[in-house]
């Protein structure tokens, strides 16, 4: 095939897109349509808890409209990441949704569910034979560390995708994928180039991302031997060739090499040329091989649980004084929790001062006077929730009601914007995991599973 | 002299993974992005005391095809762990938009 067109319909599933987009796209004959769903950007409790940061009735929507488009026309649909992480609770609940859209629409298709959740007794023989490194400075995957994972998922590259349009499926739900994955998977199907197909998969990954003005919707891309080129399907949106470069940027440590499954997408000299004041033609992308194949691995482990109160001071002596009252603050609520069988050790109490430096922490270099007012968002984490909540209302008490030199504010210090005061922000998760694993095959990691949907 | 806000077209910042921030800045014309490069203030250097991070824990590109200055920094908290307060770590671009470049024509 000397042309292969894919259609991405939006950044997330479930972030929407506009229907019309959808239809410009789909008349123009993609050979698959499809929209990454997950990101590991939310943090680690979507992969922890096994819930998506889409809502189910937002990526229904989404993918209705896809389902929909794709029994029309007989074009594969491909979800990658699917609800959120891509561990197996969150494969199956975009499975439902795809089941239960069947059901209402009578549609019928063969599903492909390609699994991205791993197996610990495997990761840790991977890790006893030398065959895992870590990532960014964290430790060694030990036994340990794997034991103690919520959740762990594998990456996957095209090859599963690859294996699953082999087989005809019609609609394809991924778990964790590696984000160009089933976009360079449709492309190298067909005959073309490594460089080409990765470079597609990235501008398609996050839908009309690469576009001007910047909002969810569709990114139509045409690969051709030696060059890939974008376009959004709305009239409304453009691609030039600096907001196709500027999205190289995006996400990335370095716009100009892009470490994939199996190799390195250098993009060092590309040439982005307008072949319209639409679209964008990309040219001399490159793609360097890795001699080993390795699958980046991502997990959590549960740090505990967690209550949240939000208050607000507009009382300016207090506001002068800040910085002793919060050190008193912590005292009186050690003194309290400890008197019910809390102690110190026991909980994390963070507090942040927001109008001071509540974004940027020890970073703030604004070291100037503060203003009429601060907010304090308390936060407790405890082993359960029943301690993690017993804390944080203490802590807020403690905040409301503390005495401090000079203060005329006598019957509370914070101003409490809701009833009940404090939340229970349930379980909380770390990212514990960020290894790679050496493997034989770059499906190994991945079963299939065909339904008759 | 000119901050980098009174200048760039974009100055922002976003996670690359759980572990690193990655901050832009883009200019929105050629000659001033070569103007700025000429300088050489944006430079890894920077970037390691803004983000009080190890010079050898900087990675600092040039990206002229997008007219762009990129620095991927590690996270001192990462994503989503206690004391974090920017788990998309899209607001980490503050320090930057004060650091002065010695341009006086804006012309």
């Amino acid at each position: 095939m000397t042309e292969v067109r894919l259609l991405s319909t939006t950044a997330i599933l479930g972030y929407g897109f506009p229907e019309d987009s959808l239809k410009r796209g789909m008349a123009r004959n993609p050979h698959l349509i499809g929209a990454d769903a997950g990101s590991v950007d939310p943090g680690p409790y979507y992969l922890g808890s096994g819930k998506s940061f889409a809502s189910p009735r937002a990526i229904k929507r989404d993918l209705q409209l896809m389902l929909r488009a794709s029994a029309e026309t007989g074009v594969p649909v491909a979800i990658s990441t699917a609800g959120g992480a891509g561990g197996a609770p969150h494969l199956e609940a975009t499975a439902e949704l795809a089941r239960e859209i069947a059901r209402e629409d009578k549609l019928d298709f063969k599903m492909a569910l390609i699994g991205s959740e791993q197996d610990k007794a495997f990761l840790a023989r991977k890790a006893a034979e030398g065959k895992t490194r870590a990532l960014a400075g964290l430790p060694a995957l030990g036994g340990e560390t794997i034991e103690r994972a919520t959740r762990i998922v594998g990456l996957m590259g095209p090859e599963p995708y690859m294996a699953a349009l082999d087989a005809g499926a019609q609609v394809i739900i991924g778990g964790r994928s590696t984000d160009p994955a089933p976009w360079a998977a449709a492309v190298i199907r067909a005959g073309l180039g490594q460089a080409e197909a990765w470079y597609a998969g990235k501008m398609l990954e996050c839908g009309a991302e690469p576009a001007l003005p910047k909002k969810e919707d569709c990114l139509f891309v045409t690969v051709t031997e030696g060059g890939v080129e974008c376009e959004p399907t709305n009239p409304i949106r453009r691609c030039t060739p600096m907001s196709v470069a500027n999205f190289a940027l995006h996400e990335n440590s370095s716009p100009v090499r892009h470490v994939e499954p199996g190799g390195v997408l250098d993009t060092t000299d590309c040439i982005f040329e307008a072949v319209s004041d639409r679209a964008v033609r990309i040219s001399g992308m490159r793609w360097e091989p890795s001699d080993r194949l390795t699958i980046k691995l991502e997990g959590v482990e549960l740090v505990g649980y967690r209550a949240v109160a939000i208050c607000a001071t507009r009382d300016p002596v207090l506001i002068a004084t800040i910085d002793p009252y919060l050190v008193r603050v912590r005292e009186i609520v050690a003194e309290k929790t400890s008197a019910f069988g809390i102690a110190a050790a026991d909980y994390e109490l963070v507090i942040r001062v927001y109008g001071r430096d509540g974004v940027m922490g020890a970073l703030e270099p604004y070291k100037g006077p503060l203003g009429h007012e601060l907010c304090f968002v308390i936060e407790a984490i405890c082993p359960t929730q029943e301690q993690a909540s017993a804390v944080i209302a203490i802590a807020r008490t403690t905040m409301l009601h503390s005495d401090f030199p000079g203060r005329l504010c006598k019957e509370g210090n914070m101003a409490i914007p809701f009833s009940p005061s404090d939340l229970e922000a349930g379980a909380m998760y770390r990212f514990s995991v960020f290894h790679t694993v050496e493997v034989d095959t770059p499906t190994e990691m991945f079963p299939i599973r065909y339904e008759k949907v | 002299m000119a901050s980098i806000a009174s200048i760039a077209q974009v100055c922002k910042s976003k996670n690359a993974g759980p572990f690193f921030f990655t901050i832009d800045v883009v200019f929105e014309k050629k000659e001033m992005f070569e103007r700025v490069r000429s300088t050489n203030v944006l430079n890894a250097q920077l970037f390691a005391d803004l983000y009080k991070v190890d010079l050898a824990d900087v990675q600092f590109t040039i990206y002229p095809a997008a007219l762009a200055f990129k620095a991927t920094v590690p996270r001192r908290i990462p994503a989503g762990e206690i004391g974090d307060s920017d788990v998309y770590g899209a607001q980490q671009h503050a320090p930057l938009l004060a650091v002065d470049i010695p341009i006086n024509d804006l012309n």
